[in-house]
């Protein structure tokens, strides 16, 4: 087991050096800096002073000083000064981050409250009126698209009920009440498409295993359906299912960006599209990498489970 | 001498043969209702997108009447804050989202899947490094890749097009690269090695033929989210730009107004949905008709 951690989490640390080298790469390969959007439209402006912004701000040092001063910073701690406004992004990221968490998180909770207990009924009774309605919502699922989900929620609320959700984020931890008023609907319409997903692997996964010998060897040796279910058939069912949950967690992070504006939620999506526009690259640099971070840490998360549940898989 | 009849029952003759090729694929849609309603979908969306001129009344980015008027007999779904004609927008926002769909995907299936392709045949250490840019590709959530790429390159649509395909190569390239692993070790690749055949010849009459199904099946499904895609880049902005009718877009623009007159946000939403069922739909369907083993199982 602890060579299997210790293989898994030596993947990570490559894993993350490159998302780090590939956001980098991205954002210095495409033209504009942060001074080129500022005075754009200038021709005013003395080229003199602009050299003198971008000595300030340290983008004529060589990339690979900027490359690997961003990435000190960032594994102590300080991701950097917002290029336009100056505000560490430490700072913006630590306001809007738990915001976006939360949604993800959220949704994700929903999204496997519902699916998998839908997806089980739907493979033990297989063409029944339960199975044909997870198809339905399965589908439908699919092929709704969230920030329309959303903005046909606010269109009826705010139209037929006259309410609208209040403004202002507020943390479950000061006022749980209120937090939940302005997070439920987000993150129960976020949650639709990964419980489809979430619901079709798990009723897949489950027909695929119910199929096998042993499953039948263990209705032959007189167990009940329950034992033969619970015992057997779900914990190795439930591996794919697992991967597709981790999956999902990332797929939420960048629908909650959209969800977000939707919603004018003070998540990282306002930080992430201006720091964009802005050309602010600590601002998008830092964003990004932690996104990835919590993402592939979710994923780690869901590996080192899978060994948990299959003692098969210990990769020597 | 040979009748021009006889040429005719040639042709009549090699029909059956044709058909009898490729049955196994067509026939297990055809038992396959959701398959077939999909295909009816698309093949509607698909008319629309070709017949955009003639169905639609109006032009889509003129403007023809006073803002944001309700739906009536002269304008089937109302008018838009500019005083365009809903109807033609959403009719002519089908050649704008197939389109995307199509070249992203396009682009993915050639980045991807050139990728997977040689990681496949040659392995060892290129195979190693390639597959590690993969999941590096795959660390970053895709949407928010598409969102920084879309941001970087400008907001446009043939961004937006190039943006979706970048985030989507990797799956190909994990795809084809698994389904070349599984195939290579099989004695006819091996006997047409033995005899000869070149690696360019052993791709592309070996290799190929023998992992298209699980490909057509990933390009169906993939269809419908670069189509999502596209909608969320041009909704946020990064994608289509006015006054081009994507539905992205025009639920973008016109969610603003939405309770002035609600069908400029209704409209091109139902039309999203209508369009990535057809492909959702058609790509169960295909994967049923070309994996027994999961036959019935989506």
């Amino acid at each position: 087991m602890n060579r299997y951690l210790l293989q898994r989490l030596m993947l990570v640390i490559p894993t993350l050096a490159g998302v780090s080298l590939i956001i980098f790469t991205l954002m210095r390969l495409l033209p504009g800096d942060v001074v080129d959007i500022l005075f754009g439209g200038d021709t005013q402006a003395d080229q003199r002073t602009l050299d003198q912004i971008r000595e300030n701000l340290g983008l004529n040092r060589p990339l690979a000083v900027q490359y690997l001063e961003w990435i000190g910073g960032f594994l102590s701690g300080n991701f950097g000064v917002s290029m336009r406004t100056g505000i560490p992004v430490a700072e913006s990221i630590a306001q809007g981050m738990p915001v976006t968490l939360q949604l993800a998180v959220m949704a994700i909770v929903f999204a496997c409250l519902f699916a998998i207990p839908l997806g089980i009924v739907a493979a033990v009774r297989r063409n029944g009126v339960t199975d044909m309605l997870t198809r339905i919502v399965g589908l439908i699922g699919l092929s709704f698209p969230a920030f329309w989900l959303a903005t046909m929620f606010l269109l009826i609320s705010s139209t037929m009920f006259r309410w609208t959700p209040p403004l202002g984020w507020v943390s479950p931890f000061v006022d749980f009440g209120r937090n939940m008023q302005i997070m439920l609907a987000p993150a129960l319409l976020l949650a639709l498409q990964p419980m489809a997903i979430i619901m079709r692997m798990t009723r897949a996964s489950l027909l695929e295993v119910l199929r096998q010998d042993y499953i039948r060897t263990a209705y032959a040796k007189g167990l009940r359906d329950r034992a033969v279910l619970l015992r057997h058939a779900l914990q190795n069912a439930f591996i794919p299912v697992l991967t597709v949950i981790g999956v999902q967690f990332g797929v939420l992070m960048g629908g909650s960006v959209i969800i977000e504006q939707i919603f004018s939620l003070p998540g990282i999506a306002f930080l992430l599209i201006n720091g964009l526009y802005n050309r602010d690259y600590p601002v998008v640099q830092s964003t990004v990498l932690l996104l990835s971070l919590i993402f592939v840490l979710v994923n780690l998360a869901v590996d080192l489970l899978y060994s948990a549940v299959d003692p098969r898989i210990r990769y020597d | 001498m040979t009748s021009p009849s006889a040429i005719t029952d040639a042709r009549a003759g090699g029909l059956p043969l044709m058909r009898r090729r490729t049955s196994p694929l067509i026939a297990a849609l055809r038992r396959n209702v959701p398959g077939l309603v999909g295909m009816a979908i698309i093949a509607l969306v698909v008319l629309a997108a070709l017949l955009a001129p003639v169905i639609s009344p109006y032009s889509p980015t003129a403007q023809v009447s006073r803002r944001l008027l309700e739906p009536g007999a002269q304008y089937l779904l109302g008018t838009d804050e500019f005083g365009r004609d809903i109807f033609s927008r959403v009719i002519h926002g089908s050649r704008i989202s197939l389109y995307v769909g199509a070249v992203s995907v396009s682009l993915a299936l050639a980045f991807g899947g050139a990728l997977g392709l040689i990681a496949g045949y040659v392995g060892g250490r290129v195979d190693t490094l390639l597959m590690r840019l993969v999941d590096m590709l795959f660390a970053i959530p895709s949407l928010v890749l598409a969102i920084v790429i879309a941001g970087l390159l400008g907001p446009s649509l043939t961004n937006a097009m190039i943006a979706i395909g970048i985030v989507y190569a990797p799956i190909y390239a994990r795809l084809v690269r698994g389904e070349m692993l599984a195939v290579r070790n099989y004695a006819y690749i091996e006997a047409a090695r033995a005899v000869g055949v070149r690696p360019v010849g052993l791709i592309v009459r070996h290799f190929l033929p023998n992992i298209a199904a699980p490909l057509i099946v990933q390009t169906s499904l993939l269809l419908s989210t670069a189509i999502l895609a596209e909608a969320a880049l041009s909704f946020l902005g990064l994608g289509a730009q006015p006054p081009d009718p994507s539905w992205g877009a025009m639920l973008g623009s016109g969610r603003r107004f939405m309770e002035l007159t609600p069908w400029v946000a209704i409209a091109p939403g139902i039309a999203i949905v209508i369009t990535v069922l057809g492909f959702n739909l058609l790509g169960d369907g295909l994967r049923d008709a070309l994996d027994p083993r999961l036959r019935g199982s989506t």
